[in-house]
């Protein structure tokens, strides 16, 4: 082995390392370890006078491993191998010690005990640094489609500005039609446009699309492979309608003698038939057969959809297709649940009549609704006199959701907005903060103040019917705490709207597990990073948009959704991906072919080659894990760039202080073979 | 967090503490001191983390390597049980982490010494206790001295029985 330069480079970060960590004594001190050549410390090493500094050292002193102490690896590995590279040192030859993160933000309280931290990190990496080997990331070519999941309008925003460059998506979502929430909104906020009207020619536009294939009423069901190669197993449940025959003319719902409550599309208000479609503007046109609420299905006979259809579509036979798909980057735009109100029992909902979910009410001003557009009480024709709208249900609760739905507040002030606009009603909107932050919302909110809705400040304590005084006979009363005057009060109305939160997906932490992305405490996909990267995961090539990121309103998901369609097409332009060379590799000269690594692999990497007798790595299959390496009893599995010896070496540096000059490790001899 | 004085807990450490050699997933627990480190969440300065791939990658080589050069305790740490990133590395750990800890007690080094927990990473919180709990736990046991409850032939007390696998 020639003699090993290391260049250790210790950055302050401002204030952020070298307010806790004494980083010239730790520079001073990290010169004197063996093979190392040079050791600075520098106020910003990711700065690019700081990346020059290494650049240098390696071209003029002839640096062979670099070690940079800073931050985490996740934050700049990136930047510090492309400066190495730049230098002509390859890439994999530079160790980061993260004595930020692990050191001086979580140690504050004991500065000499960070800094000795510091130490042993940086004593741990450069032990290991001394055992990297140099490596080649293998570039494989992307896979031009796309996967968009979910349909919803951050989904149908990447669709078709993925499909509009000129690339194919496949878009796959759950219901039978695209639209998502948006399109069982009525108006949106702070202009009052027409919901439906801006959305639904975009989810024309999405159907008929020459590079847009959609699968409604089809679901995921498994993912593998990885950036740029991903192969994605989709069920296409049974419509039970021949879609080349369907003309989408509503002959057969209209004949259907089922009637359903509608509890997706019309929140539980309104009722559709067994085979239907779930909005008149839906995308695709084709109806679907509800099996577990068909006459035929149940009972064995009626079939009236199949006797009036004029093209002979109904499909009794139709199974579930499943359909294989090979696309390059996959967008996760899975959206939101509605907070169940029923949780909150002291709200009165499912139990008094006259206490709408916020997406009851949606639907019931919506001209297309139920009622409508008639803002009425369950009985379905008095109109109330006094409507009750309650902020933050599920909401800024530490019982519920600690977080804030960032959009009920405004669609608060269009709900009073238009049972003003609707009804004579007197309007309480009961809050705790108006958030009304964005372009033009602050404008609307002055505007519903004018308009005379009343604000009470106060989280509410409960909604009853039980009259206590004159005048709440047959009223509900909201029972809260008027903070801004400091006393109680009771208000009857006849109608309470409760402004749900916005909640994860029932099934968000599944759908997590099966892309293998994050999932926050709360719930929702977790970003690479929440301030820079909102958009990208920690899985590459897989995106998120909407709020399945985080609750947010229609303007920030069709931000987001155009963003991930960015950052697939760069992807895409750039033709290939570089894959990370951090791969299982077999010594098959010395493998025993015992097998035991063959059924560990959790991605069938490795076959048995029973000529030679030896077990051998894939690696197109192999991500890297490491299992096999650990688990090989002649020790002859290199994970690379996790060798052994660069774990053992690193374990040895990071205790250099406490072994007492124990002896070292040193590889064991192969065996003599005469 | 005040300064501790391990010698409190136990008098063997003198005017040292432990020390614990962590072995931290890339995709979940690292992340998760990283978001600990991120939100300043404090804790004692006990613990020399590595970053592996995988807990799957963890070799319960490194874990003798470590306690024989001076470590008092062994934290390995992964995603939950059912959230590995390479599917089931985590359960491997588990086995793996097991019998590690029955072979090291036949050796008279007390099971507590390694231990396995998870978090997300999401779970700053999740990771900094666990640390905090594991420092608790070492810094009672003692200064490990392997030299001595190790290395040497003199007899030994007969080594504790070991306990279930943490899970965190």
């Amino acid at each position: 082995m020639t003699e090993e330069k290391v260049g250790v480079y210790i950055c302050h970060c401002g204030n952020n390392i070298a307010g806790t960590i004494d980083v010239e004594a730790v520079s001073e001190w990290a010169a004197t370890l063996p093979h190392v050549a040079v050791a600075r410390d520098y106020r910003f090493m990711c700065s690019s006078l700081g990346q020059e500094l290494v650049e240098q050292d390696i071209k003029e002193l002839g640096l062979t491993r670099v070690v940079v102490a800073a931050c985490s690896p996740h934050m700049h590995e990136p930047t510090f191998r492309k400066a190495c590279e730049r230098a002509g040192l390859n890439p994999y030859l530079m160790e980061m010690a993260n004595i930020r993160e692990h050191a001086s933000w979580v140690h504050q309280h004991d500065k000499e005990a960070a800094t000795e931290k510091a130490k042993a990190l940086i004593s741990g990496a450069v032990k290991r640094a001394l055992e990297l080997s140099p490596l080649e990331p293998s570039r494989v070519p992307i896979q031009e489609a796309t996967l968009v999941v979910g349909g919803g309008i951050a989904g149908i925003t990447t669709a078709l500005e993925i499909a509009d460059a000129g690339h194919p998506v496949y878009l796959v979502e759950r219901e039978p039609s695209i639209g998502g929430h948006m399109a069982q909104l009525d108006k949106t906020f702070p202009t009052l446009d027409c919901s439906s009207c801006i959305l639904t020619p975009k989810m024309f536009d999405t159907g008929n699309h020459p590079n847009i294939t959609l699968l409604s009423y089809s679901e995921v069901e498994e993912v593998s492979g990885y950036v740029g190669n991903f192969t994605v197993r989709v069920r296409k449940k049974a419509r039970k309608v021949n879609t080349d025959l369907c003309t989408g003319c509503g002959e057969c719902w209209s004949r259907c003698p089922a009637k359903v409550v509608d509890t997706v599309y019309e929140a539980g208000l309104g009722y559709r038939t067994a085979i239907y479609r779930p909005f008149p503007q839906a995308v695709p046109k084709y109806p679907v057969i509800d099996v577990e609420n068909c006459i035929y299905f149940q009972k064995g006979t009626c079939k009236a959809c199949e006797k009036f259809c004029p093209t002979g579509a109904i499909d009794f036979e139709q199974e579930d297709e499943i359909l294989e798909l090979e696309v390059g980057n996959i967008v996760l735009a899975t959206g939101y649940d509605l907070f169940d109100a029923r949780r909150i029992p002291q709200y009165g909902y499912g139990r008094l009549a006259n206490v709408f979910t916020s997406l009851e009410f949606e639907r019931m001003v919506n001209a297309a609704g139920p009622t409508g557009g008639k803002v009425v009480l369950r009985d379905g024709v008095t109109e109330p006199q006094s409507v009750a709208i309650i902020h933050c249900v599920g909401s800024r609760d530490k019982n519920y959701n600690p977080y804030c739905s960032a959009t009920c507040c405004m669609a608060a002030l269009k709900f009073g907005h238009l049972v003003k606009e609707k009804t004579d009603a007197e309007v309480y909107s009961f809050y705790i903060d108006v958030r009304a932050a964005f372009k033009d919302y602050e404008e609307f909110y002055n505007r519903v103040l004018e308009e005379g809705v009343h604000f009470v400040r106060g989280r509410v304590a409960e909604v009853t019917d039980a009259a206590r005084q004159p005048g709440e006979e047959g009223k509900l009363i909201v029972q809260v705490e008027d903070t801004l005057i400091g006393k109680q009060r009771r208000i009857p109305v006849d109608m309470v709207i409760l402004m749900a939160a916005m909640e994860p997906r029932a099934d968000a932490e599944e759908i997590a597990h099966l892309f293998g992305v994050g999932c926050s405490a709360a719930g929702f996909f977790t970003e690479r990073h929440p301030k820079l990267d909102p958009i990208a995961t920690m899985s590459d090539g897989i995106f998120i948009a909407g709020a399945c990121q985080g609750p947010k309103d229609i303007p920030a998901t069709v931000g987001q959704g155009a963003a991930a369609a960015a950052r697939v097409l760069t992807l895409i332009s750039q033709g290939e991906v570089e894959i990370e060379p951090v791969r299982a590799i077999i010594d098959e000269e010395r493998c025993s072919g015992c097998r035991i690594c063959n059924n560990l692999c959790p991605y069938g990497a490795i076959d048995y080659i029973e000529d030679p007798g030896v077990s051998r790595v894939n690696p197109a299959l192999c991500k890297g894990c490491g299992t096999c390496v650990a688990a090989c009893p002649s020790q002859v599995i290199t994970g690379q760039h996790f060798t052994f010896e660069s774990i053992m070496s690193q374990i040895e540096g990071l205790l250099y202080d406490v072994s007492n000059g124990h002896e070292t490790y040193a590889e064991p001899a192969p065996l003599e073979t005469a | 967090m005040p300064k501790q004085d391990y010698s409190e807990l136990n008098p063997l450490w003198g005017d040292r503490g432990p020390v614990i050699v962590g072995f931290l997933c890339n995709w979940c627990s690292y992340r998760a001191a990283d978001l600990a480190g991120t939100s300043r969440f404090g804790y004692p300065a006990t613990l020399r983390d590595i970053r592996i791939m995988c807990t799957g990658r963890f070799d319960p080589t490194f874990a003798i390597k470590a306690l024989r050069d001076g470590a008092d305790g062994i934290l390995i740490m992964g995603c939950h049980p059912g959230q590995c990133h390479y599917q089931e590395g985590n359960y491997k750990a588990m086995r793996r982490v097991a019998l590690l800890r029955r072979t090291l007690a036949q050796l008279g080094v007390h099971p507590d010494r390694i231990q396995l927990a998870w978090a997300s990473a999401a779970e700053g919180t999740t990771f900094t206790q666990t640390v905090m709990r594991m420092t608790e736990t070492i810094a009672k046991l003692g200064p490990l001295q392997w030299r001595d409850t190790v290395s040497d032939l003199a007899p030994r007390t007969p080594a504790p029985e070991a306990e279930e696998v943490s899970h965190g």
